[in-house]
């Protein structure tokens, strides 16, 4: 894959195992090529795959950096965001001590797994907090990447104790995601089936909020 | 079922509900997203939604359809019926609040309105994948929800967040359980609507923030981490609305 066609460039620059992102996503879908028995012609590589486990690690990470830009979005918000009512401040501080949380799992987990957590990115929310319309907005968006984000990326999970991390807490952004619609005065699910987003869709969604 | 496929459309956030609509109107799209998504599998994810769109697209699936029962899909065939069963009892409930006419305000309505055809479609999108798997989708259960519409509305609200936060833990349950990748990508897309389902009924119901030790009369998120459920402690809960 070209560089070029890389949204988001700095994460692509995150490596583990050695790996950047752009191999990462490679293997993913060699992976799920081959779980899903599409590559059989392709042995070899698969057998490589198989007897691999750092894709979970890899996800995880992924995962890590969504829940760091979560947790500092609304570390920031609860300090900057002006004209909240006393129950979307009570939201706020419950939604970054959530994220938090995952984020301190995640890099738990990570560790756990041999692996090395990535490193909390610097992020730039530009006017995001500027009223409380647009931090509900960004927020909203926020949320359901993150939701669709986790549900791309579970079935390529291979433990089922990951998947159950994951699960636990993707349960989670889709109950934020819900609430933050509500205050909104939209829809809190308006869909019958949750998206599942590949990677590039979630870190388009996520660019313009990482600086470096 | 063009009713039930309609999908709300929210000025402030195109992206979702167009992008699905495209995806099932535009085979070269729906190709675009089965190779975006890696293989041949999201077919059989994607045909879930695209079943309860009453889709009628004749094109090749190259998922496993047509395959008969063996021990590799029969757990998988189980928790479905499972899944069956709740998205049955859920779908039910929803219809008999709306039409016990206890929901007066609007706002309540329409969320009623709007979950309980949710809940349709997740019936029509299982029944069409245990078809598509060999197996016989299990009938919809008699249920008794008379005495909590006697109740009254506090109660119905109340019952339908534990409902939902049952539906969300029962699906968290089963995922580390589904061997199949495609089926556990369509778990994982409903598991997250009833998810959203829960936080809703539990504001309606004036949950306030919780610590995780809510359990099914839990809170708005309950915790960081949600909790899953396993099949026997999920049919307990849901016995007493059982006929």
């Amino acid at each position: 894959m070209a560089s070029s066609r890389l949204v988001a460039p700095e994460l692509a620059t995150i490596k583990v195992h050695g790996m950047t992102r752009e191999s990462f996503l490679l293997r993913s879908t060699l992976a799920a090529g081959a779980a899903y028995g599409t590559l059989s012609a392709t042995g070899l590589i698969s057998k490589a795959i198989a007897e691999s486990s750092s894709g979970d690690v890899d996800i995880l990470n992924f995962a890590l950096t969504l829940e760091y830009l979560e947790t500092e979005f609304y570390t920031l918000a609860a300090k900057d965001v002006k004209g909240l009512s006393d129950y979307e401040t009570k939201l706020t501080e419950k939604l970054r001590d959530d994220e938090s949380k995952h984020v301190d799992a995640l890099t738990a987990t990570v560790k756990d797994l041999g692996g090395k957590p990535v490193a909390k990115p610097t992020f730039d929310f530009g006017g995001a907090f500027g009223s409380r319309a647009s931090y509900l907005k960004t927020a909203n968006t926020l949320e359901d990447t993150g939701v669709s984000a986790y549900n791309g990326a579970a079935p390529m999970i291979e433990s089922t104790d990951v998947l159950a991390a994951a699960g636990s807490i993707v349960q989670i952004e889709a109950r934020h995601a819900a609430l933050i619609r509500l205050v909104r005065n939209v829809a809190p699910a308006p869909r019958a089936f949750d998206k599942a987003s590949e990677m590039d869709a979630v870190l388009k969604a996520v660019k313009p909020f990482i600086a470096a | 079922m063009p009713e039930q496929c309609q999908l709300q459309v929210e000025g402030t956030f195109p992206v979702t509900d167009s992008a699905l609509r495209e995806l099932a109107d535009d085979p070269s799209s729906r190709k675009r997203f089965f190779k975006m998504l890696g293989g041949a599998g999201a077919v059989s994810a994607f045909s879930i939604a695209l079943a309860a769109c009453g889709d009628d697209d004749d094109e090749k699936d190259p998922a496993p359809a047509a395959k008969s029962p063996d021990d590799s899909n029969q757990s998988d065939l189980e928790i479905l019926n499972y899944a069956l069963t709740l998205e049955f009892l859920e779908a039910d409930f929803y219809d008999k609040v709306i039409a016990s006419g206890l929901v007066k305000d609007p706002k309540v309505v329409t969320i009623a309105k709007k979950f309980g055809s949710t809940e349709q479609t997740h019936v029509e999108a299982l029944t069409a994948t245990i078809k598509k798997l060999g197996g016989t989708p299990v009938s919809a259960p008699a249920t008794k929800f008379e005495p909590t519409l006697d109740k009254g509305l506090k109660a119905v609200i109340e019952t339908a967040a534990t409902v939902e936060n049952l539906g969300a833990a029962a699906y968290l349950g089963q995922a580390g359980n589904i061997k199949s990748k495609e089926v556990l990508a369509s778990a994982l897309a409903i598991h997250t609507v009833e998810a959203r389902h829960a936080a809703a009924l539990n504001t309606l119901a004036g949950r306030g923030f919780g610590d995780g030790k809510g359990g099914l009369k839990g809170a708005l998120p309950d915790g960081a981490f949600a909790k899953p459920m396993d099949m026997k402690a999920v049919m307990a809960a849901i016995k007493p609305f059982l006929a």
